[in-house]
C-alpha cells in the first residue's frame, strides 16, 4: 500500500509513509498525555494549600535536591537530541552511546525522586497525609513513571538496534521515544515552577 | 470454609431471585456457545477469522455485534424500572436495585452500547468512504476492540459477582467514595470505564490519522465524505476528552484503594472536584455519540433524497463549532452545586449557543430533502423521524440550559425526557438507521423492508409515548432516581411503561429481522444496493478483504456518483498492483485479557495478583515491540481472481 509513496532521500525514519503515519499517530498521543497532565496540574491547583495536618510544602522542598534533578532531567534531553543528530549522520556508534548516557541521567533523576518521597514519607507528608499531598505525589509520581516507562522502552529499542542496525523502522522507534524523552522534560519544566518554585515560597 | 464463606457471602450476589435466574441463564447460554463450537469444530475458524483479525471490516462486525448486546442488556434494565415505576407501592425492585439498575442502564447504554455502535459503524465505513485499504493503526485497532470488549465483560458481570455499582453513572462523590460505598461494587465501575477508555482514546488517534493520511489519490479534506468529517472531529473529541476521564477514574481509583483524599471529605479533599472533571469529559461525550449520528443521517438524507447534501460546508463547520464549544459547557451539569450567579449565566450562554449550530445542520437536512424525490426506505424512515424528535430534545436542551430556571427541572424527569429524547432519537435512531443503511454492504443483503417498517414504526411510537408524558411528570415534580412514585404520578408513569413495552417489540422485531433476511432476502450483486454517492459503494459485495483492487482518481464530492456517470470502476485490470496487508494477530485479544485479569483483581484490592496480571500486559508489549512481521502482499492473480468471482452477477 505504501509502495509508491516511499522516498529515498530525507531522514530515515520519515521515508516510509508507514513511519511517517506512525510518527503522526505519536504527535497526537502526546496531545493526549498533554491533556493528562494539565487535568493533573489543574487538580493540584484546586487543592494546593489544603494540607490538613500534615506539613506544608514550604517546610519540605528543598531547592538543591530539585535543582539537581532538574539539571539531570534536562542534560539527558541534550544528550538525547546529540544521539538523534549521530542517528541522522549514519552513525550507529554514537547513537547507542549518548542514548546510554541519557539513559542514565534518567536513572539519576529517578534515584534522586525516590529518594525525596521516602524523605517526604518520614516527614509526614505521603500519599494519604491530605489532599494537598494526594495531588502532589500524583502529579510527580506521574511523571516519573512515564519516565521510568520511558527507559524500559528505549533499553528494547537499544536491543533491536543491537540485533538489527539502522534501518528505516529502528530509527524511527528511536525518534519516536526521543519525542517522548523531550515531552518528559517540558512536563517537569512545569512541574519545577509551578509545584517546586511556588511550593517554596508560598 | 472460609473460602466458601466469602464465595457465598461476599464474591456471588446471593438472596435475590431475579439474579439467581440471570446465572442460571448465563451459565446456560455459556454453555451452549461452548457446546455449538465445539460441535461444529468452531474453536480455530473462530479464533483465525475472529479474535484475532485485524481487518477493519471484521473488528467493525464485533463491535456492532457488541453493542447490540449491550443495548439488550441495558433495555432490560430500564423494563425492570418501567415495571417498577409503573404503579405507586411496587415491590419488584427494592431501592437498592433499583439504585444498581438506573447506575448499569446508564453505564452501559452510553459506554458499551452507544459508543461502541457508532465506532462500529465508522470502521466500516470509514476506510471505504475515503478509499483506504485498512486504517493507519491496524494492530492498535484490534487492541482497541479488545479493550472494550473486556472492559464491559469486566462491568457486565458486577452484576452476579460482588454486586453492581449504584451511584448513578455520574457516580459522584462523597458518594461513591470508599466509606459511603465500600466493597467492589464501584470498583467494577472505575476499572470497567478505565480499560475501555484506555480502547476508545486509541481508536481516536487511529482515526485521525487514518483520514488525514490514507484518503484516496484527488481526495482533498472538502471531498471527503460527511460521515467521514463527522468521525475526524469525533476523534478529535476523543482525544482532547478521554484523559480527562482516565485521570479522573484513576483517582478516584487511588482514593479508594489507597486511601488518597481527592474526592474525600476528611483529609480537606474536595467532593466537588469530581462533578467537575467528569462532566468536563462527560459533556464532550455526548457530542462524541451525537456527531457520528449526524454524520450518517446526513448521508441517508442525501441518498434517499437523491440530491447532493445541501450546504456541506456548513455541516463541517457546525460541526467543529460544536465540537470546540462542546468542552466549555460543563458547568450546566450541576447549576444547582452553588458556583454563583457570573459563573452559571457563563456557562447558560455557552450552552444556548449550541443550539446555533445545531439549527443550522437541521436546515440542511431539510434543504436537502426540499424539491427532492424523496424515497421511502427504512433507513430514511428513521431519519425523517429523527428530525423532529431531535427538535424535541433539543428545545428542552435550552430549556435546562437558562440557568434560573434550571433551579426547577434540575434532577426530575424532564431531564430524563430530555437527554432520552437526544439520545435515542439522535444516537439510538442514528444507529439503527446507519446499520439498515449499510447492512446490504457488510452482509450481502438488505435488511427486510417490511419487517424494518414494523419495528421503526413499533420503535417510534412506543418512544414518544414513554418518554413524552416524562416532561410533565417533571414539570409536575417526579424526581429522578426515585424507585417509588406518588399516587398523582400514576396515570402518565403507567403510559410511559406501555411505550417502553412497544420498544422493546420494536427492539425484537429488528433483531428478528436479522434472522428472517439472512435466511429469505435477495442476495445482492451489485455492490451499489441504493444508488449511493459516496466510495464505499464503489466496491464489490462482499468487500474483498484489500477493499479496492484499484483506486479511482477523485475528482470532485460524492466520488461514486462522478465515478458512475463516467462508467469507471476499482478495478482497472492495466493498473493492478500488489496489494500490501497487514498480518492477523493474537497480542490484543492475550494482552486485553490479561488486562481483564488485572482489573478483576483491582476490583477486589487483590494487588499481587492484580501486578502478576499487569507484568502479562507488559510482556506482550514487549513482544509486540521485537515483532518486525510486517504483513504479506496479496499477488495481482489473487486480486484477479477475487475480483471477477465477485463482479460475475454484475452485468
Ligand atoms: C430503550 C428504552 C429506554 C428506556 C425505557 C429507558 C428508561 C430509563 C429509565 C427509567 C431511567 C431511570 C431514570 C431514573 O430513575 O432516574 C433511565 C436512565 C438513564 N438512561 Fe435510559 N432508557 C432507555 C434507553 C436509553 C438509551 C438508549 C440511553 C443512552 C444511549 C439511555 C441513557 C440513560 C442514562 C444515561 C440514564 C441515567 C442513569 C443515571 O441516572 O445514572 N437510556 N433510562
Ligand atoms: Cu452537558
Amino acid at each position: 500500500m505504501s509502495a509508491h509513496t516511499d522516498t529515498n532521500t530525507g531522514p530515515l525514519e520519515y521515508r516510509s509513509k508507514e513511519g511517517r503515519m506512525n510518527i503522526l499517530g505519536f504527535w497526537i498521543f502526546l496531545g493526549a498525555e498533554v491533556v493528562l497532565f494539565s487535568t493533573l496540574f489543574a487538580t493540584y491547583a484546586v487543592l494546593f494549600g489544603r494540607t490538613a495536618d500534615a506539613p506544608a510544602p514550604s517546610e519540605l522542598f528543598e531547592m538543591p535536591m530539585v535543582l539537581i534533578m532538574t539539571f539531570l532531567l534536562l542534560t539527558s534531553s541534550f544528550t538525547c537530541g546529540i544521539a538523534i543528530h549521530h542517528m541522522r549522520r549514519g552513525s550507529l556508534k554514537g547513537l547507542v552511546v549518548w542514548l546510554i548516557v541519557t539513559l542514565a541521567l534518567g536513572l539519576g533523576f529517578l534515584g534522586f525522586e525516590i529518594y525525596e518521597f521516602v524523605h517526604y514519607a518520614h516527614e509526614g507528608a505521603s500519599l494519604p497525609s491530605s489532599a494537598f499531598w494526594s495531588a502532589f505525589f500524583v502529579l510527580t509520581g506521574t511523571h516519573g513513571l512515564h519516565v521510568l516507562l520511558g527507559i524500559s522502552w528505549a533499553v528494547l529499542i537499544l536491543i533491536q538496534l543491537r540485533q538489527r542496525g539502522l534501518t528505516p523502522v529502528t530509527s524511527r522507534k528511536v525518534f519516536v521515544v526521543g519525542l517522548y524523552w523531550h515531552f518528559l522534560d517540558v512536563i517537569w519544566i512545569f512541574i519545577f515552577t509551578s509545584v517546586y518554585l511556588i511550593g517554596m515560597v508560598v | 470454609m472460609d473460602l466458601l464463606n466469602f464465595l457465598l457471602e461476599d464474591f456471588f450476589v446471593t438472596g435475590q431471585p431475579l439474579i439467581y435466574g440471570a446465572m442460571v441463564s448465563i451459565v446456560l447460554v455459556s454453555f451452549a456457545i461452548v457446546f455449538v463450537l465445539t460441535y461444529f469444530k468452531k474453536w480455530g475458524w473462530l479464533w483465525r477469522e475472529w479474535l484475532t483479525t485485524v481487518d477493519h471490516k471484521k473488528i467493525g462486525i464485533m463491535y456492532i455485534i457488541a453493542a447490540l448486546a449491550m443495548l439488550f442488556r441495558g433495555g432490560v434494565d430500564a423494563l425492570m424500572m418501567r415495571v417498577q415505576l409503573t404503579l405507586p407501592g411496587m415491590e419488584f425492585l427494592d431501592s437498592q436495585h433499583y439504585n444498581e439498575i438506573f447506575t448499569t442502564h446508564g453505564t452501559i447504554m452510553i459506554i458499551f452500547m452507544a459508543m461502541p455502535f457508532l465506532i462500529g459503524l465508522m470502521n466500516y465505513i470509514v476506510p471505504l468512504q475515503i478509499g483506504a485499504r485498512d486504517v493507519a493503526f491496524p494492530f492498535l485497532n484490534a487492541l482497541s476492540f479488545w479493550s472494550f470488549a473486556f472492559g464491559a465483560l469486566l462491568f457486565n458481570i458486577s452484576f452476579v459477582i460482588g454486586g453492581s455499582p449504584d451511584a448513578g453513572w455520574t457516580s459522584y462523590t462523597p458518594m461513591a467514595g470508599a466509606n459511603l460505598n465500600p466493597g467492589p461494587a464501584q470498583n467494577y465501575y472505575l476499572m470497567g470505564l478505565q480499560v475501555s477508555g484506555i480502547g476508545t482514546l486509541a481508536t481516536g488517534i487511529n482515526f485521525i490519522v487514518t483520514i488525514l493520511k490514507m484518503r484516496a489519490p484527488g481526495m482533498h479534506m472538502m471531498r471527503m465524505p460527511i460521515f467521514t468529517w463527522s468521525t475526524l472531529i469525533t476523534s478529535i473529541i476523543i482525544v482532547f476528552a478521554f484523559p480527562i476521564l482516565t485521570v479522573a477514574l484513576a483517582l478516584m481509583t487511588i482514593d479508594r484503594i489507597f486511601g488518597s483524599h481527592f474526592f474525600t471529605l476528611t483529609g480537606e479533599g474536595m467532593p466537588m472536584m469530581w462533578a467537575n472533571l467528569f462532566w468536563l469529559w462527560g459533556h464532550p461525550e455526548v457530542y462524541i455519540v451525537i456527531l457520528p449520528a449526524f454524520g450518517i443521517f446526513s448521508e441517508i438524507i442525501s441518498t434517499f433524497a437523491r440530491k447532493q447534501l445541501f450546504g456541506y460546508k456548513a455541516m463541517v463547520y457546525s460541526m467543529v463549532v460544536i465540537a470546540a464549544l462542546s468542552f466549555v459547557v460543563w458547568v450546566h451539569h450541576f447549576f444547582t452545586m452553588g458556583a454563583g450567579g457570573a459563573v452559571n449565566s457563563f456557562f447558560s450562554i455557552t450552552t444556548m449557543l449550541i443550539a446555533v449550530p445545531t439549527g443550522v445542520k437541521i436546515f440542511n437536512w431539510l434543504g436537502t430533502m426540499y424539491k427532492g424525490r424523496i424515497r421511502f426506505d427504512t433507513p430514511m424512515l428513521w431519519s425523517l423521524a429523527f428530525i423532529p424528535c431531535f427538535v424535541i430534545g433539543g428545545v428542552t436542551g435550552v430549556m435546562l440550559a437558562m440557568a434560573a430556571a434550571d433551579y426547577q427541572y434540575h434532577n426530575t424527569y424532564f431531564l430524563v425526557a430530555h437527554f432520552h429524547y437526544v439520545l435515542i432519537a439522535g444516537t439510538v435512531f442514528g444507529c439503527f438507521a446507519g446499520l439498515t443503511y449499510w447492512y446490504p454492504k457488510m452482509f450481502g443483503h438488505k435488511l427486510n423492508e417490511k419487517i424494518g417498517k414494523i419495528s421503526f414504526w413499533f420503535f417510534v411510537i412506543g418512544f414518544n409515548i414513554c418518554f413524552f408524558p416524562m416532561y410533565f411528570l417533571g414539570l409536575a415534580g417526579m424526581p429522578r432516581r426515585t424507585y417509588t412514585i406518588e399516587p398523582e404520578w400514576m396515570p402518565l408513569n403507567v403510559t410511559a411503561s406501555i411505550g417502553a413495552v412497544l420498544m422493546a417489540i420494536g427492539f425484537v422485531i429488528f433483531v428478528y429481522n436479522i434472522y428472517y433476511s439472512f435466511r429469505y432476502s435477495k442476495r445482492e450483486t451489485t455492490g451499489d444496493a441504493w444508488d449511493g454517492r459516496a466510495l464505499e459503494w464503489a466496491t464489490t459485495t462482499p468487500v474483498p478483504f484489500y477493499n479496492f483492487a484499484t483506486l479511482p482518481h477523485i475528482d470532485g464530492s460524492e466520488a461514486f456518483w462522478r465515478l458512475k456517470e463516467r462508467g469507471g470502476s476499482t478495478y482497472e485490470t492495466d493498473k493492478l498492483k500488489p496489494i500490501h496487508m497487514p498480518s492477523d494477530s493474537g497480542v490484543p485479544f492475550i494482552m486485553m485479557a490479561l488486562m481483564f485479569v488485572a482489573s478483576f483483581a483491582l476490583v477486589w484490592e487483590w494487588i499481587t495478583l492484580a501486578i502478576v496480571g499487569l507484568i502479562g500486559v507488559i510482556v506482550c508489549m514487549v513482544i509486540r515491540s521485537f515483532d518486525y512481521d510486517d504483513g504479506f502482499y496479496v499477488s495481482v492473480d489473487e486480486i484477479k481472481r477475487t475480483e471477477e468471482k465477485a463482479r460475475e452477477g454484475e452485468q
